[in-house]
């Protein structure tokens, strides 16, 4: 699949991609494998220890009776599903899956069209194109709790600079409940999350419109195409892999996002902007029932790992075409 | 037809001089996209920068004229001990991730190892994971062994958002070596181990730099192991100190920003010094690039 091949390269890479290489047998025999293993043991315990004992625990937490007390007294009895169907039959499930729904699906869509516009802005060079774009990546590589922190401050309900200068514009009459009102919570934290993803989907996007040859639009040109066709009929079809690639990329990141929610409204007002993941958290830490926040946790995981999946699929073409 | 013919009598450098001025065009609309995307930044700053008289002012003081560093003189003294665990922290996990990563990276992009993509898959897939999945075990798990409040529970914990991330992004970087180099070294009769030390690793340094930089800001940055996994008992990361301190009700918001700006500054500082690698970086070394 040429998905993955559109991306930008980075400077280190060397042209060696595409050149088939001849066998080349090991002056050691065999002695090449297990001198390999022996700089990936580490890595390999460590996977083993920090992943896979963990999501075999939450796991086994997920079917038990957990509670603070079963971590001093071991004591953890195993409930089949029960957990599970708890979680799915509180009242809280249903409101809890539509709001990250919503929040996710919200998120990728702004952030895409957004991301896709100034990819497309920034496709040629221009004086300070190079700096005006490293500067656009500040927002996605600030501590997530700092963009919580600094939007709480421009969203406040009295003297936030959002609602003063509507207000001073008398765009509306009375100061917006940005992150108190169950209307505008989940709303909020979904404009603060598209903040945040845009330059990664602008710097995917970026580096997938560089792929493309300058000749076809020239090509598109010459045969009468006006700018609105040409993104239609040559940039859009030849960058659907690299789009797919940003989709998935950030729906798996979107529904984990935990830090900005939490700073900015906690999951509230009354569970207006309760995620799956801050639900999770709540169970766990907040009720310390942990059974019930794992199993929450496990849903998480499913859908995280259908979508890692299909990706997979992608990369896993091109590093058989890069071997 | 009489602005076809005038364009036509236009002389090249005429034309050159269009092209130029539209250029400039964009760079002032470039720069006016930025200043609206990055206004809260510039808001976060001014707001350190305010006395506290006119933080709450309407309409709001757009310039901090009478700036004041009583926000920063605040946020060092009750978020400075929080400042330097995260230093602490970060360090810890930095160490962690290069000597994991490297040679694992080493192994896989020059060694042509039997299950070397299957490992790359795995490392992607972890890296998918949920942090609130992993948070939930790891406190489980770091609670029966002692390692819940404890820096190297939090250096350990902080270490799963970077090791599979470095070790991707160093992979690609090492594949860029070329094998005549280490082969070179192994002629004339240096081992593996001996290569990797005084070939790969001083090559890669700048590979080493990058995920370096990047482990340090991913365990910075980290919130969700920091608040589950300390009681802030003995000792509190900084976004856990700035998580409280928005909880509060009498929120001192010209402390709080300055506080915000001063964790802000590693991830400046990874801007400017890993600029190049940064994009790099997004995908998180992820795919053939």
């Amino acid at each position: 699949m040429t998905s993955t091949q559109a991306l930008p390269a980075p400077p280190t890479q060397s042209r060696r991609g595409g050149r088939p290489r001849p066998p080349r047998r090991s002056r050691t025999g065999l002695g090449r494998p297990w001198v390999a293993l022996g700089f990936l043991l580490p890595t390999i315990l460590y996977v083993v220890a920090f992943f896979g004992y963990p999501i075999y625990y939450n796991l086994s937490m997920s079917l038990r009776d957990f509670t603070v007390r079963s971590f001093y007294t071991g004591e953890a009895p195993f409930v089949g599903l029960d957990n599970y169907t708890a979680v799915i039959s509180d009242p809280v499930f249903g409101q809890t899956v539509l709001n990250t729904v919503l929040f996710t699906v919200g998120s990728l869509f702004f952030q895409f069209v957004i991301g896709l516009a100034l990819a497309v802005f920034f496709r040629h060079n221009f004086p300070l194109s190079g700096l005006l774009r490293s500067l656009l990546l500040l927002p996605w590589l600030l501590p997530l709790v700092v963009s919580g922190a600094l939007w709480k401050w421009i969203l406040a309900q009295d003297y936030g600079v959002l609602n003063q200068t509507l207000e001073g514009l008398a765009l509306v009459s009375s100061p917006v409940p940005w992150l108190t009102s169950t209307e505008w919570a989940l709303i909020s934290v979904t404009l603060v999350n598209v903040w945040i993803g845009i330059p990664f989907n602008m710097v995917i996007l970026y580096g997938g419109l560089q792929a493309i040859p300058e000749s076809l639009y020239e090509a598109a040109f010459l045969d009468g195409a006006g700018p609105w066709q040409a993104f239609r009929n040559v940039t859009l079809p030849l960058l659907r892999p690299v789009i797919a690639v940003v989709l998935m990329l950030g729906l798996v990141y979107t529904i984990k996002v935990f830090d900005v929610i939490m700073v900015l409204t906690g999951g509230g007002p009354a569970q207006a902007s309760e995620t799956l993941t801050t639900w999770s958290y709540a169970l766990s830490f907040d009720e310390f029932a942990f059974g019930q926040g794992a199993a929450v946790g496990n849903l998480l995981i499913v859908v995280a790992l259908v979508f890692a999946l299909i990706y997979l699929r992608s990369v896993r073409r091109s590093m058989k075409e890069e071997q | 037809m009489a602005t076809t013919s005038a364009a036509r009598r236009r002389t090249p450098a005429a034309r050159r001089n269009i092209v130029v001025n539209r250029s400039w065009l964009k760079s002032a609309l470039g720069v006016a996209i930025l200043s609206v995307l990055l206004f809260p930044l510039y808001w976060m700053v001014n707001a350190s920068l305010l006395p506290s008289d006119e933080l709450l002012r309407q309409p709001p003081v757009w310039f901090p004229i009478n700036g004041t560093l009583a926000g920063y003189a605040s946020a060092i003294s009750t978020q400075g001990p929080h400042l330097v665990t995260s230093f602490i922290v970060s360090f810890g996990v930095v160490t962690v991730t290069l000597v994991l990563a490297a040679p694992a990276a080493y192994a896989l992009a020059q060694l042509r190892v039997r299950g070397g993509i299957p490992l790359v898959l795995v490392l992607l897939v972890v890296q998918m994971l949920p942090g609130i999945v992993m948070a939930n075990s790891l406190y489980g798990v770091f609670n029966q062994v002692g390692l819940v409040d404890n820096y190297i529970g939090l250096i350990l914990a902080d270490s799963t958002l970077a090791v599979p991330f470095a070790i991707l992004l160093l992979r690609t970087f090492m594949h860029g070596v070329p094998r005549e180099l280490s082969e070179a070294a192994r002629v004339d009769g240096a081992g593996y181990w001996r290569t990797f030390w005084s070939v790969i690793v001083p090559v890669s340094r700048n590979g080493l730099i990058t995920a370096g930089l990047f482990a340090f800001l991913l365990s910075w940055a980290d919130f969700l192991f920091a608040v589950t996994l300390t009681t802030g008992r003995s000792f509190e990361p900084i976004t856990v100190g700035i998580y409280r301190f928005v909880g509060n009700q009498t929120t001192n918001w010209n402390g709080l920003m300055a506080t915000a700006v001063l964790a802000s500054i590693p991830a400046a500082i990874l801007l400017i010094l890993a600029q190049r690698y940064v994009a790099a970086g997004v995908t998180g070394g992820a795919v053939k690039q």
